[in-house]
């Protein structure tokens, strides 16, 4: 239970996708102007990711060694794109504005780095539990830079107005140099809190 | 071949079958669903442009019945011959060239679909699509005229890849409601709507650009031109009679 906890946990900050891990940044980058599409974003990660670590894990003991990366490519291919079919059919404003970066989910190294590093090795529920860890781990990130971008970049807070009519938005938050600075300051924070360092 | 080998072809074959079942069970399932949206939200920008108020106060957009019912109770589609701006009679959207469906430019057409807008049987707008090189991408939009082919009713810009905040803005309420009440015709003359950097000020003929998207301002500026002139043909006659 106790390991458990550990592979939910970790994710979330000592061991972050973004912050400690530095992976999954273009997306990071691309679609969090505003709260809502990063919300959506951080859902169809999470799913992928948790559905390809448990697949993988299932597979794992029949997966041939040298198509390995070929198989794990293919599984993660086939549901970011029924992902983004669900989208299209079901949240078509949202899907719009994600416009590639749902398919993109394709090649974020999180979904690749997790098949890899931990659903070949160990059975399904403590992959389905990183998986899981993981998405959370990449969506707090995500959320907390879209949160800073959309209220410094349009004075709102998923969609609603908060500040007043009179502050103007500051449009390099929009932007993705905005995001680069936000992401740069978060990941310095969140490595001084923790202590954790490149040494070499 | 060794039996190795044997086991990992059957198996990239196994995985390979089992993901195209289910991308392609996906797909067809989703498909009618996907066109629906699609055709939907082109609908209702078609509304918009007409100044049909299509989302209600806390900004939800109108349902899918009540934008059919304002189609079929004021709306109907005519087809424009481009070289003379005669009307095809008789003729459906169904009868354009499936390149010219999608084209990107007024230029690449020769037919023009035109939306004509009915209160009890008499025409009071107009409305036709406009389309064009932003700065990134094909801005896609509609543009309404009243009853005397003189005065912009609404413009709406729905699809576009423009950079979000910039020229992105092109969609946004701000930028789009300015255009309603601008004067396209004034004593026999085609006044193009320009978008200018800065204030427009009381310019009939004129909006406001966005901060930071001159060049998407400016391609909107070109299309808006181009389509203006090539549906005048139409609306010259509309004036004259």
């Amino acid at each position: 239970m106790a390991k458990a906890k550990q592979i939910i946990l970790d994710p979330l900050s000592d061991n972050n996708p973004i912050t400690i891990q530095v992976l999954g940044i273009c997306s990071a980058l691309a679609v969090t102007v505003k709260l809502e599409t990063a919300a959506v974003m951080c859902l169809a990660l999470t799913s992928v990711l948790v559905l390809s670590n448990v697949i993988i894990s299932l597979l794992r003991k029949a997966i041939p060694a040298k198509i390995r990366m070929i198989v794990e490519m293919c599984v993660i291919a086939t549901l970011v794109i029924i992902a983004d079919q669900l989208l299209k059919a079901y949240l078509f404003d949202v899907s719009r504005q994600l416009s590639v970066f749902v398919g993109l989910i394709i090649t974020n190294c999180i979904v690749m780095g997790r098949a890899e590093a931990f659903a070949l090795q160990n059975p399904p529920l403590p992959s389905l539990l990183d998986g899981l860890g993981n998405g959370l781990g990449y969506s707090v990130i995500l959320i907390s830079v879209a949160t800073i971008r959309e209220l410094i970049g349009s004075g709102a807070l998923y969609g609603v107005r908060v500040l007043p009519e009179s502050y103007m938005g500051n449009g390099l938050a929009m932007l993705a140099p905005g995001a680069f600075i936000i992401i740069g300051l978060l990941i310095w924070a969140q490595r001084t809190a923790i202590k954790k360092f490149e040494t070499d | 071949m060794p039996r190795d080998d044997l086991k990992t072809i059957g198996f990239a074959a196994v995985i390979c079958v089992v993901c195209s079942l289910l991308l392609s069970t996906t797909a067809s399932t989703l498909r009618e669903r996907q066109a629906m949206n699609v055709e939907l939200d082109r609908k209702i920008n078609v509304l918009k442009a007409f100044g049909v108020p299509v989302e209600d106060k806390e900004g939800k957009t109108i349902a899918a019945d009540e934008v059919e019912r304002y189609f079929s109770d004021h709306i109907s589609e005519i087809l424009l011959e481009k070289a003379t701006g005669n009307v095809l009679e008789g003729k459906t959207s169904a009868d354009i060239p499936k390149d010219e469906r999608k084209a990107k430019k007024v230029a690449d057409k020769t037919i023009l679909p035109l939306y004509v807008w009915k209160d009890d049987g008499k025409t009071t707008k107009y409305a036709f699509p406009v389309s064009g090189q932003g700065l990134w991408s094909t801005i896609y939009g509609y543009c309404a005229l009243d009853s005397s082919a003189k005065e912009v009713v609404g413009v709406t810009f729905y699809d576009h890849a423009e950079t979000p905040g910039l020229g992105g803005e092109c969609s946004a309420e701000w930028f789009q409601s300015q255009f309603s009440g601008k004067i396209i015709w004034a004593d026999g003359t085609l006044y193009p709507i320009t978008v200018v950097k800065g204030d427009a000020g009381d310019n009939p003929h004129a909006v406001d650009g966005i901060t930071g998207a001159t060049m998407t301002g400016n391609g909107i500026q070109i299309f808006l031109r181009n389509d203006l002139e090539a549906y005048d043909k139409y609306f010259s006659k509309v004036r004259g009679g």
